[in-house]
């Protein structure tokens, strides 16, 4: 093995690497980080034809006439398909209306798309299509457009749900990760860790018992209150797969720059704490569905703190870090104590640790 | 090497012969065994790994350490000794 | 008291940050055996916020980096089975063989699965009475009472279609591997808080009356971390050599009777390779003889299977604190935290993983993290 590998410049190391040793899709590439954004750049890019280093965001923002629509499509695969605080069907539109919301657009409209398998009952299709109703109308978003395809037993598991959406980008508004730069304070607009933390309570293997829901909610009633307070926001993430640690990794990467946040100043509820240790895993890597991370320049700070706090999405809104001339690239965290250390993105899905 | 998290044990039931237990981790709620720590009861602490209690908690030796902790440096400052900069130095 | 949060507190760390300062006159070398302290030290900044003079250096004890080569190909040869439902920690999933993981294993098509407990092992056996379940048995001391209840339970219940494939390790002679070495320069040692609730610290008497060396059980918040080395530098400041127990809410002197009982009918003590390190003498345990019905590698007869490891790797001397991780000619170059050749680069907080990371804040030249 060892003598099949050629020798890498260590200095070099991230970018000539290719897709790891896998020959085929482990469930990591699915899980938002290392993996992922490997399979992204090294396989997808290159055969639509996309130039390396080209902007990746949650959606794309395209100039239509004179004005800007933002895109963006997620498919939701969660298991299982009813947790605490939710279900795959408001998943799938609190999702999509998110990943539009984050680069400041108005969401208008989503299509949904339904991979079914052969035998699911119709009841739990029912559920699913009520939960994604009600989501679209507290959202403000219509259903529009559709599609449902039937696959046979054992092709699928249960029902897979994609959707798509458009939103309308305001004048003047320009949020993109390339945006952040030293100085920027950083906030996040609630508590984390909890969304991940009621799946892997329901999951086959791993059950245990707690009061945590999901946070799975719309954030784009808080985007407007944000904008409206202070126009100039530079970065809006919603740090779902991977948890804040990845959000931050990447806009650290994308950006160039480097980012240090207090790790006393992130809200993690005592819940979330307790699963994180007893499972071996960091709550700064447990995905959220109802939250953001926002990159604000300091003079925007307190207006946009105020908007947050006057939203229900945002009460809970903390600073807890910025954005620094130092270490460009890396995200470092400062502990408790005083010392400091390295988030880095995590490889593919957080399993339990034993060690 | 060991993950192992202390929890408050809620309530003790037999399964088929084996000692199992109800434990609280400040709100996330486990299946543990008790095998191993056969005079545990409920309200006590105990140390779990894995799935099993491994070690009760002794809450007057934690309360020891704890108070030992606090008198640590207590004389030193009496004495008016300068209490030393930890803070920076990435060696 | 939640026996968590008390002993988080930043104002008693400063204190004993304090306190080892003002007692440490000297340079000395510590090394924390344990890998869930390494995480702890790493994980809080511990080891920055110690005055110069005092070296951590992580020591081997991450069971899963440990695992031999060897038996990782065994176990990726059984998963790779199609009768077979393969349960696994789930951090082992990541941990290279010569050729794959088991990740891969499973994108092929193996039903490789993770469980929290062995206790889970055992009701997917029973849930699956069709199938062949493997349990993948590693772990240090601490870890061995559970797993031998899998196998003992399995007994008890009648269950032909459960076998574990059994790897585990032992602290104290690893400490002896480690001292005895005539390249040694660790000066005291933290001995693993968990590993000693179940062995308890009596162990450990012998070997600090043999070398005349500290060693102190520790515990894994930061306060027990920093009242574990508080007490070696003590020790080592005073020219004493003593077994003190820092982790005392937790860790009694005869450890716990009823899990060593256990262990004692499940398993037997044997020689072990350790991943990057070498064979140990008497280090690890395998089932014994009365339980080998239950022994996945004669049941699927992957015996024979014997891999020898990278002649590259050097975590060996890493892990003494002979060479720097960047001493390594394979550093960074065939050996990487997604390539790990060894046991040092395969887990976040080995000290080869950790010395990669900080050269991304420090530069090829400086480096932020002492590794030895």
């Amino acid at each position: 093995m060892a003598e099949e590998t050629p020798a890498l410049d260590f200095e070099g190391w991230s970018c000539p690497l290719p897709l790891r040793s896998y020959p085929r899709v482990v469930t990591g590439h699915g899980g938002g980080g290392k993996l992922s954004a490997e399979l992204v750049e090294h396989l997808f890019m290159p055969a639509f034809g996309v130039e390396s280093g080209s902007e990746l965001t949650d959606s794309a923002v395209l100039t239509v006439g004179d004005g800007r629509l933002a895109f963006s499509t997620d498919s939701y695969v969660v298991r299982p398909l009813f947790f605490p605080g939710g279900c795959i069907g408001d998943l799938a539109v609190n999702g999509t209306v998110n990943d539009v919301a984050m680069s400041g657009a108005v969401p208008i409209a989503l299509s949904s798309g339904f991979i079914l398998e052969e035998g699911l009952e119709l009841d739990v299709l029912g559920n699913v299509a009520e939960a994604m109703g009600r989501a679209a109308r507290e959202a403000g978003v219509r259903l529009v457009t559709g599609d449902t395809k039937v696959v046979g037993q054992g092709a699928a598991d249960g029902l897979y749900v994609n959707t798509a959406g458009i939103g309308v980008v305001p004048e003047g508004v320009d949020i993109h990760p390339l945006r952040a730069r030293p100085g920027d304070q950083i906030i996040v607009s609630g508590p984390i860790g909890l969304h991940g933390v009621a799946v892997m309570s329901v999951r086959e293997g791993l059950e245990f018992g707690t009061e945590i829901l999901s946070d799975s909610a719309p954030l784009n009633g808080l985007v407007a209150a944000m904008l409206t307070a202070f126009p100039d926001l530079h970065v809006l993430r919603d740090p779902t797969r991977g948890g804040l640690g990845a959000s931050l990794c990447e806009i650290s990467a994308t950006a160039g720059v480097g980012i240090e946040y207090e790790e006393t100043a992130v809200p993690v509820p005592a819940e979330v704490a307790a699963a994180c240790g007893f499972l071996g895993l960091d709550p700064m890597h447990v995905a959220n569905e109802g939250r953001l991370v926002a990159f604000v320049p300091p003079e925007g700070v307190d207006a946009v703190m105020n908007a947050m706090h006057g939203h229900p999405r945002g009460a809970g809104a903390v600073r807890v870090g910025q954005v620094v001339e130092d270490h460009p690239g890396v995200v470092v965290a400062r502990t408790r104590l005083g010392g400091t250390r390295i988030v880095d993105l995590p490889l593919g899905e957080q399993l339990p640790r034993i060690c | 090497m060991c993950l192992a998290v202390p929890g408050k044990v809620v309530e003790i039931r037999d399964d088929r012969g084996t000692r199992m237990a109800t434990v609280d981790f400040s709100g996330i709620r486990k299946e543990i065994c008790l095998a191993y720590l056969p005079d545990v009861e409920v309200g006590d602490y105990t140390i779990v790994h894995v799935g099993f209690a491994i070690s009760k908690l002794d809450e007057e030796s934690a309360l020891e350490t704890l108070a030992m902790f606090k008198e640590l440096g207590i004389l030193e400052e009496e004495l008016g000794v300068e209490s030393t900069e930890v803070g920076g130095t990435a060696s | 008291m939640k026996y968590i949060d008390e002993f988080n507190d930043p104002v008693l760390a400063r204190r004993l940050f304090d306190e080892i300062a003002r007692i440490t006159t000297r340079p000395w070398a510590i090394m924390e055996v344990c890998g869930g302290q390494t995480h702890s030290i790493i994980r809080n900044g511990i080891d920055q916020l110690l005055p110069e003079e005092v070296e951590l250096i992580h020591g081997p004890g991450c069971p899963v980096c440990v695992t031999p080569l060897g038996v990782i190909d065994k176990a990726l040869a059984i998963a790779a089975r199609p009768d077979v439902i393969f349960c696994s920690f789930g951090d082992m999933l990541r941990v290279p063989g010569s050729e794959r993981d088991l990740f891969q294993i499973k994108s092929e098509g193996g039903d490789v699965r993770v469980v929290y407990s062995p206790l889970d092992a055992v009701r997917i056996a029973e849930e699956n009475p069709d199938r062949q379940v493997v349990f993948f048995a590693i772990g240090f001391e601490t870890t061995a009472p559970p797993n031998a209840m899998s196998v003992k339970l399995a007994r008890d219940r009648g269950l032909t279609n459960f076998s574990v494939l059994v790897s585990h390790v032992l602290v104290p002679p690893a400490i002896e591997a480690i001292v005895g070495s005539p390249t040694n320069r660790v000066d005291g040692f933290l001995a693993a808080g968990h590993v000693c609730s179940v062995m308890g610290s009596w162990q450990y008497g012998p070997l600090v009356e043999r070398h005349r060396i500290p060693i102190v059980v520790t515990g894994f918040e930061p306060l027990d971390v920093l009242e574990g080395i508080r007490r070696v530098v003590a020790q080592l400041e005073e020219g004493r050599a003593e077994l003190e127990n820092a982790y005392e809410r937790v860790v009694r002197p005869e450890g716990n009777v009823p899990a060593q009982a256990m262990i004692g009918e499940v398993f037997e003590t044997c020689d072990r390779q350790w991943r990057g390190i070498g064979e140990i003498p008497m280090s690890g345990w395998r089932l014994a003889p009365a339980f080998r019905d239950f022994d996945a590698e004669y049941r699927f007869d992957v015996g024979s299977i014997n891999t020898e490891e990278s002649g590259l790797c050097r975590a060996g001397e890493v892990l003494q604190g002979l060479i720097k991780p960047n001493e390594c000619e394979a550093f960074g170059r065939e050996c990487t935290p997604r390539n790990p050749l060894g046991a040092t680069m395969v887990s976040a907080e080995g000290a080869c993983a950790a010395y990669y990371q900080y050269r991304r804040l420090e530069g090829p030249t400086e480096v932020g993290v002492s590794v030895g």
